[in-house]
């Protein structure tokens, strides 16, 4: 018999605390099929976020560490910069990178630190409860914008991923989703590209945005959440390579 | 590399990055503000002559995090500033005291509170020697007073913070950053340190090492947090360091840190040429305090009859915050008063030695009333 889909080592083998239809899962997984067929899992150190995925290191079988939120970027510089033969990513969700750690990840991409960043945007804050981020969308109904987002006062979805696409230092920025298995498939390419960039010492920092569902604070079912992505979630956030 | 046999003038900023990179600072990060900028332009030129890092961050919380992720992966990494870049640091030392991590931070004081002025100023002991961001737990906190003794600090300071896997600040001032003094830089030999094997290196052929603070299994964090103190009372118990003068027979014992203690040595030194009885404790650990020694010199007062009267008078460029850990010590058993300027003000050594007069000819009785304000 021939086997043709095992776990990926770097996948460890245990019970999930993430809500059903959550993306996080996804995400890790794809990360770690990508440090294992490049094999760097013996010189791989991950970054986890403040948010539901901080328990990250449960899933992912390499060096981890907790970080306040939002300051990832500036963790990453650290340990990059003290450590150049290491592969350093960072995995934040939007409330962490698109709120309060915004100057971290401007100016680690200003810098061109030699780092990996995973973005997860679910267009909320999730173990906070469901408030409105900075990415969620005009109209989604939010536990802080109860009837809806409205632009006056609460302005507009933050394209974090378009900022950063114009600096110098920011080399590969793409936008994926995880919304269909053909998106899951693309999304798996573009990290798998942002790893490479730093195993082969580009000069520069690579950042891949996931289109991520959040069905408990969307209030969706998850096949609801998966078609609000392609539907609606896409219009503020076009799919696509926006640099390198 | 100097030649560590000479004696060089340097201002204290430039010394202190001279005595880290002897020290094996591995990492410098930091951000542009006064009166410490000479410590980020020296490190700017020397880290990278010694292929080690150097980074002008955006901010003092990136600088912070940046040496959180370099310590993390088992480097010496420190950061400096001054006050109200301190203050911004203070999630990031929460997190490097919940994560066991070693840590060197620089406070040069200034003027406070908010943007203040940039004179030398020692308002910020509480909130070093109180830990100063969220949560239960303590920094190791050195206050040293002169250029060489800033000096002889930065290698104690990567060292207590690897031994025992905490931040340590030290606690300069303005003054103490940019006076020059003859300093030498005499490679000491250090301590023998643990391994860091709990540092993210990569889990090549070994187990997945993670660097946390968060803990939400019912009892895991009080648990952490006993371990934390377990570790603080041996801190306590081994690391005081505290310089006496002219105790025994004294009357007045001033007690002062920092660039103020420099000061009244001054004073003390005038007032015994004029026959007063007065002699000087200066705490060099202000965390952990030299409580005993200040509690024995307290008890000297009552133990004999009659009661030999001495006044404990603390001198801080502030309105009083060491003066605090001073009656905890003494706790009640002599009169503890108090002597400070704040906002910038530098008391002069005929200042503190006319304060001292007026102590020693006022009649001691007068100093029954416990914790008496001095005015």
């Amino acid at each position: 018999m021939k086997i043709v889909f095992t776990r990926t080592p770097t996948f460890k083998d245990c019970p999930t605390h993430y809500c059903p239809g959550c993306g996080h899962g996804i995400a890790h997984r794809l990360i770690a099929e990508t440090i294992d067929e490049l094999g760097i899992h013996g010189r791989t150190i991950g970054i986890a976020p403040v948010g539901c995925a901080v328990l990250a290191y449960n899933y992912l079988d390499v060096d981890m560490i907790e970080v306040a939120h939002g300051r990832a970027p500036a963790v990453a510089t650290g340990m990059k910069r003290t450590n150049p033969d290491k592969i350093i990513f960072s995995y934040q969700g939007d409330g962490d990178l698109a709120a309060i750690g915004t100057a971290e990840i401007i100016h680690a991409a200003h810098r061109a630190e030699q780092i990996t960043v995973i973005f997860i945007n679910n267009a909320v804050f999730g173990m906070t409860g469901g408030q409105m981020a900075p990415t969620t969308t005009i109209g989604q109904v939010t536990a802080t914008t109860q009837k809806g987002r409205n632009t006056k006062g609460e302005g507009y979805p933050l394209q974090v991923s378009e900022l950063l696409a114009v600096l110098p230092g920011a080399i590969y920025v793409e936008r994926c989703a995880l919304s269909s298995p053909a998106q899951i498939r693309k999304s798996k390419k573009a990290i798998r590209h942002a790893f490479e960039l730093q195993v082969n010492n580009a000069e520069g920092l690579s950042l891949v945005e996931l289109l991520s569902p959040c069905p408990t604070y969307w209030r969706m079912s998850p096949a609801r959440a998966m078609e609000w992505i392609e539907k609606e979630m896409i219009k503020p956030f076009p799919l696509g390579r926006l640099k390198g | 590399m100097r030649n560590i046999s000479e004696s060089v003038l340097m201002c204290g900023n430039e010394a202190l990055a001279e005595a880290a990179v002897i020290a094996g600072c591995d990492a410098y990060f930091g951000y542009p503000i006064t009166p410490q900028n000479e410590v980020t332009a020296y490190m700017s030129r020397r880290m990278p002559e010694e292929g080690r890092v150097f980074v002008q961050c955006e901010s003092e919380l990136a600088a912070i995090n940046m040496v959180f992720g370099a310590s993390a992966t088992g480097k010496r990494a420190m950061t400096s500033s001054s006050s109200p870049g301190i203050s911004l640091m203070q999630e990031g030392i929460s997190y490097l005291a919940g994560a066991e991590l070693p840590a060197v931070v620089v406070n040069v004081m200034r003027g406070g509170p908010g943007l203040g002025n940039i004179a030398p100023s020692q308002g910020d002991y509480f909130q070093s020697t109180r830990g100063g961001g969220h949560g239960d737990y303590r920094t190791i906190v050195l206050g040293p007073s002169s250029v060489q003794e800033l000096v002889n600090c930065m290698p104690l300071a990567f060292d207590l913070a690897d031994q025992y896997r905490i931040p340590v600040v030290v606690l300069a001032d303005g003054i103490l950053g940019q006076m020059m003094e003859p300093v030498g830089f005499q490679k000491q030999p250090g301590r023998d340190l643990p391994p860091k094997d709990w540092a993210l290196t990569g889990a090549q052929g070994r187990d997945q090492n993670i660097v946390r603070s968060l803990w939400l299994k019912e009892g895991a964090l009080e648990e952490l947090n006993y371990k934390l103190q377990a570790r603080y009372e041996q801190i306590q118990k081994n690391e005081v360091l505290c310089e006496q003068y002219e105790v025994d027979d004294a009357e007045i014992v001033v007690v002062a840190y920092g660039i103020a203690a420099r000061i009244v040595r001054g004073a003390v030194d005038k007032a015994r040429k004029e026959g007063i009885k007065v002699g000087w404790i200066r705490p060099i650990t202000l965390w952990p305090f030299p409580t005993e020694q200040i509690s024995r010199a307290a008890a000297e007062s009552v133990g004999a009859i009659p009661i030999r009267f001495r006044i404990f008078l603390t001198v801080e460029m502030s309105l009083g915050q060491m003066v605090e850990d001073v009656k905890l010590a003494v706790a009640g058993k002599a009169p503890v008063l108090f002597y400070g300027r704040p906002g910038g003000g530098v008391p002069t050594v005929d200042e503190i030695l006319g304060k001292i007069k007026e102590l020693q000819i006022r009649p001691k009785t007068q100093y029954a009333i416990r914790d008496t304000q001095y005015k």
